[in-house]
């Protein structure tokens, strides 16, 4: 195997056995990037020039990420480069500070790589809302890779960088994981610092990684984890070495498949996917039983309320004013800015902030963003029961494989509907992985998405440990 | 409820963002769908529940009131569009 397609945790070790060195990586990945990228289009930016002269690592450092390729999500700011939310009203926008979590990147020796594509803002499930050019999935590029995490997961699965961070709203970080084949991880709301991600909606937004397998998962999460002073919502809870979970054990652990999620709509192939890799933990030991979450149609309904009023809250710090685009109109202060907003913002993100605001506005919220907020306790409800009785849940994360790119852009409606399994984790505040489980007829990536209670990451990896160190199909490589 | 052109008027109003005649048109109608579909939230008796707006318990963050180093204001104006010395420079406010 080339350096590039490894694992992080073995290029530390290949690192550490002096066998190569953090430059021969970077250039691998450079000259592999070279080949598939055009095919992709992963990157949002990357310039290749800065990473060189920045591998400053040897590698041999104890520290834990050292000369380990991180690409970035657009939407986290890195001090001194493009950070745009793949989006023209940040065009040029240099952040002037590092984001927390890319602090800690840098203190662990990690080497930052590039900003990935992603839907502007992080709206949407496909990445075609870029105000770039759509990511592909690299297992067919006719297809999309998911969202808005796509770029992170495409460039994970397609060997263009070791690792990646994405940021996971409604399933941003699942989604596209399991639409790519590599793993992704939500953390609970409140485990990693949400500083210096530019907002979406604040109530439910977390960073996470996506990686090859299930112990990257861990290594990373293990630098990114912790409270935060300058994150006020950030959990000061003690964070345990996530390398410890990972153990080949589900002896006894209690698993609920959620009847709700069996219904309609959902690709047969993608069901039996998922009940397979639930019968390979059973046979490991672990015991299954249905369990219903009742309140689970309406997830979707209570999310783009939820979601769309805190994004136009969010949003409204774009006024062509303090940073980003400003639109070539002098006429007086309140017709630049709403110039600026109406040229900057794309179409998925006008739809969201006139839906949010319409919620939001005089008259209409009791009747929605209350509403929504109630219906959100009772999803919450629904959880913390179910966890009461089971150590972890099971369900796929997403209804069916990746789509056709433009299949779904003219029906907000039909988009909105794909993110169905992964939205409640947010509105609950739970942690959630998607893991590789299989592929369909097609060669398509199938992903199984385990959640747990909030803050027992630990259960989740060590039932995606287990999972993982049985069956293959995160060993399997697209052909580009 | 009604959800037409008007109601996307007035909610690009308060979002103070200018969208065409077009845009409008094409934006209320797909709100429209989504608002329908959301509308199923009726069927849900909520008279007895409390609103969720954080799922961990929130409380009030202090910190000391000491000073601490900030962000100096040539970093904080090196990406306006517009500025003056010291100042984000913007067209005039009263019109």
């Amino acid at each position: 195997m080339e350096s590039f397609q490894l694992t992080a945790n073995k290029l530390k070790e290949e690192y550490k056995n002096n066998k190569i060195k953090p430059q021969d990586t970077v250039r691998a990945l450079f000259k592999h990037i070279d080949e598939v990228e055009p095919k992709v289009k992963a990157f949002a930016h990357l310039d290749q020039n800065e990473i060189a002269n920045n591998v400053g690592a040897n590698g041999r450092s104890p520290l834990q990420l050292s000369g380990i390729p991180v690409a970035i999500k657009d939407n986290i700011c890195v001090k001194d480069q493009l950070t745009t939310c793949a989006s023209k009203i940040l065009a040029g926008f240099k952040p002037p500070y590092d984001a927390t979590v890319i602090e800690k990147l840098k203190n662990a020796g990690a080497i930052l790589f590039g900003k990935t594509n992603m839907d502007e803002f992080a709206f949407g499930s496909s990445c075609e809302n870029s105000c770039y050019y759509p990511t592909r999935n690299p297992w067919d590029t006719s297809r999309i890779p998911g969202g808005s995490s796509g770029g992170s997961a495409a460039a994970v699965a397609a060997d263009e960088t070791i690792m990646a961070l994405g940021s996971d709203t409604g399933g941003s970080i699942r989604q596209p994981a399991g639409l790519c084949g590599v793993v992704g991880l939500k953390p609970t709301y409140g485990r990693v610092s949400r500083y210096g991600l530019i907002a979406f909606a604040s109530s439910l937004d977390q960073i996470g990684p996506i990686t090859k397998d299930v112990s990257d998962s861990a290594l990373l999460m293990n630098v990114i984890s912790g409270h935060d002073e300058r994150d006020t919502t950030s959990a000061d809870v003690a964070v345990p070495d996530y390398t410890k979970s990972l153990v080949k054990d589900v002896k006894g652990l209690k698993i609920g498949v959620p009847k709700e999620y069996f219904v309609e709509g959902i690709d047969p192939e993608v069901k039996t996917a998922i009940e397979k890799s639930i019968k390979v933990l059973t046979g490991l030991g672990a015991k299954c039983e249905e369990v219903s979450l009742p309140h689970t149609e309406y997830a979707v309904s209570v999310y783009y309320i939820v979601a769309t009023a805190e994004a136009s809250s969010n949003l409204g710090r774009f006024d062509g004013i303090r940073y980003g685009y400003r639109a070539d109109e002098n006429k007086s202060m309140i017709s630049m800015v709403a110039a600026t907003r109406g040229e900057g913002f794309g179409q998925e993100a006008k739809r969201r902030i006139i839906l949010g605001t319409f919620a939001l506005s005089s008259g209409y919220y009791d009747a929605y963003y209350l509403k929504a907020q109630k219906v959100r306790t009772l999803i919450k409800n629904d959880f913390d029961q179910a966890f009461r009785k089971f150590d972890c849940i099971i369900t796929p994360t997403s209804p069916t494989a990746a789509f056709k790119i433009g299949e779904k852009v003219s029906d907000p409606l039909s988009m909105y509907l794909s993110d169905i399994f992964t939205i409640s984790v947010n509105l609950a505040g739970i942690p959630a992985m998607s893991v590789p489980c299989g592929f369909t007829k097609n060669n398509l990536p199938i992903g199984m998405q385990i959640m747990a209670k909030p803050f027992d990451e630990e259960t989740i990896f060590r039932v995606a440990f287990t999972y993982e160190q049985n069956t293959q199909w995160h060993l399997q490589k697209p052909k580009l | 409820m009604k959800f037409d052109k008007t109601t996307v008027e007035y909610a690009s109003k308060l979002a103070r963002m200018k969208l065409s005649d077009e845009e409008m048109a094409h934006l209320s109608s797909q709100l429209a769908d989504v608002l329908k579909y959301i509308e199923k939230l009726n069927k849900v008796d909520t008279s007895k529940v409390e609103p969720t707006s954080h799922v961990l318990p929130i409380k009030n963050v202090f910190r000391e009131d000491k000073v601490k180093k900030s962000l100096d204001a040539g970093d904080a104006l090196k990406n306006a569009p517009g500025k003056e010395g010291a100042f984000f420079k913007v067209p005039r406010i009263i019109e």
